[in-house]
């Protein structure tokens, strides 16, 4: 499962924790496994703070991480060359240790915006983590059988690099040409699943390229040739430039998706539609789920429950 | 007529499903259940051409799957698949429902009042006098018949809804028909489908069918039955000979 939370401004240590990025960690062990993580930490930057995140004791739920949270703020002049250096240190933290393994694993690493998983029933992870306990304006969860790897704690969604967080229901048969792809930029496929790649495709099109929204799913889920051919010239030719891209980023297989960061929600499928998904409002409030009925569950009063069209995203703006 | 009310509020499907099968094995003809929010399952293989199963809420997926008599009235949408592979009875929806509604279905008669999601009627059959039929009065999204190896698909694009504005119309259509009101595009059919004007015979043969499809709603039948069809029925009973094997 799941949780994903986006925590208002509260105080840590005298300072808004909205300031600095938080890193979740799971440490296999704190005694092996901690020094090393903070010594890199304090490498790369600042630890500003540092605890043990709040985890209650479920009779079906065997601890068998500790997760952590850091407070980091990222030392900027140790990548000049970058435009986007802070990010580009957190990203290069979150690879470094995902990868080597040593009983250390980020799964948590964006501004204002905290991860919770775990592996075991849904209502028992929130439970473990009193998921009531915290306040968010935008939330994404998840309950997934894990149907080709085995089960671990990594391997339950959201995944997560940055401000951007990653749920998904269904598979996707071109990981090995996407994961391919997207580790020729650097990026560490770490997880053991496929919806990881997800989280860095998004990041690398969006974050990194400056595609919007709209234009990255376009490239993850693209018409199919012969609808680009009877298109108006104008978009033949943006939807032409956008497959020859990022042909490689193009995401085949069943698939749900919902993608969010601080100011959106994003919900799409595969282009032949192998997944369901629905959305629905309720007064300024967007729901995307797989089923009506989770959407009804929460607000009872959703309105405009929609059917969206293989391939085409729902998104929905945060604004203030 | 024995009446049987279940209050469905937080009740998982494996125990409403039981309330469901002992209402019936005690002799009720009218089973009615309230406050249905997401349980998959509901009616799956339940027999008894006497029984009426009422559904006021949002039922799960799989609704009334290998049911075989009974009829199902659902007063909310429904999921995905309701009718999978369904022998005998009636599934009336009186809204809309999800992917492939009446997947693998093999008689009886489902009733959508409004659209339907992708791949409705995915792989209907038809054996001998089992002949299932789909009947949609809105629209229908892509792939629609995809596989399609028996049985009949009405889709009826009421209130000024476009019914087929999707690709793959009978993708791999084999077997069955699908009659469609108005127009089809050629570029929405799938490889394997063709399309004919309905003439008046077929148009006769599915005049019952509709005046039982806007009795269930109340809806005036008049103008569906002047309406011009569109028949899309097999181009050939093997549509992938060609992919599979070489003669």
């Amino acid at each position: 499962m799941p949780g994903n939370v986006r925590t208002p401004c509260a105080l840590a240590v005298g300072v808004c924790q909205k300031d600095y990025y938080a890193l979740h960690v799971f440490f296999d062990n704190i005694r092996e496994n901690k020094t090393a993580i903070d010594i890199l930490l304090e490498k790369w930057g600042t630890i500003v703070h540092d605890e043990q995140i709040k985890t209650y004791e479920q009779p079906n739920i065997r601890k068998v991480h500790t997760p952590w949270r850091y407070f980091f703020r990222p030392d900027r002049s140790l990548m000049p060359k970058s435009t986007t250096p802070d990010e580009d240190i957190v990203t290069h933290l979150v690879m470094k240790v995902n990868a080597e393994k040593n009983g250390a694993l980020i799964f948590s690493s964006g501004k204002n915006l905290w991860v919770f998983k775990a592996a075991g029933w849904p209502e028992d992870v929130a439970n473990f983590y009193r998921i009531e306990d915290y306040k968010g304006y935008l939330w994404l969860a998840h309950n997934r059988y894990p149907t080709n790897t085995s089960g671990w704690w990594g391997g339950a969604h959201p995944f997560n690099l940055l401000n951007w967080s990653v749920v998904h229901n269904g598979e996707i048969t071109s990981y090995g040409t996407n994961r391919r792809y997207i580790e020729s930029f650097g990026y560490k496929c770490t997880m053991y699943t496929d919806t990881e790649v997800v989280a860095y495709l998004v990041d690398l099109l969006v974050r990194k390229h400056g595609l919007s929204e709209k234009l990255a799913v376009r490239a993850l889920a693209p018409p199919f040739w012969e609808e680009i051919d009877r298109m108006p010239p104008k978009e033949q030719e943006l939807n032409r430039a956008i497959r020859l891209t990022y042909g490689p980023a193009l995401m085949n297989g069943p698939f749900a998706i919902c993608v969010a960061n601080e100011n959106a929600l994003v919900g799409f499928t595969d282009r032949i539609k192998l997944r369901p998904l629905v959305s629905g409002e309720s007064g300024d409030r967007l729901y995307i789920s797989s089923e009506e009925a989770a959407i009804r569950t929460i607000d009872p009063d959703v309105e405009n429950i929609t059917m969206p069209k293989a391939g085409e995203p729902v998104i929905g703006r945060v604004y203030s | 007529m024995t009446t049987v009310r279940i209050d469905a509020h937080r009740l998982h499907y494996t125990p409403l499903n039981q309330k469901i099968r002992a209402a019936i094995a005690d002799g009720a003809t009218e089973i009615i259940i309230d406050n249905v929010l997401g349980q998959r399952f509901i009616g799956d293989g339940v027999r008894g051409d006497d029984v009426t199963i009422t559904v006021n809420g949002v039922p799960g997926g799989d609704l009334g799957m290998f049911m075989s008599g009974p009829t199902i009235i659902v007063h909310g949408n429904a999921d995905h698949a309701p009718g999978n592979t369904m022998d005998k009875g009636k599934i009336i929806i009186h809204g809309s429902a999800g992917d492939a509604v009446a997947h693998s279905m093999r008689g009886g008669r489902v009733y959508v009042r409004d659209n339907i999601g992708y791949r409705g009627g995915i792989h209907m059959k038809q054996y001998m006098e089992k002949r299932p039929i789909l009947v949609v009065g809105g629209a229908a999204r892509a792939f629609l018949g995809e596989y399609m190896a028996g049985g009949l698909l009405i889709v009826l694009g009421l209130n000024g809804v476009t019914p087929i504005s999707e690709r793959g119309v009978g993708s791999g259509i084999h077997g069955g028909e699908i009659l469609v009101r108005g127009p089809v595009d050629e570029q929405h059919l799938g490889v394997g489908a063709k399309q004919t004007p309905a003439t008046e015979e077929q148009k006769a043969m599915i005049k019952p069918i509709i005046e039982d499809f806007a009795k269930q709603f109340n809806l005036d039948p008049a103008p569906l039955l002047v309406s011009d069809y569109t028949r899309i029925s097999p181009a050939s009973a093997r549509p992938f000979a060609n992919k599979y094997t070489w003669e």
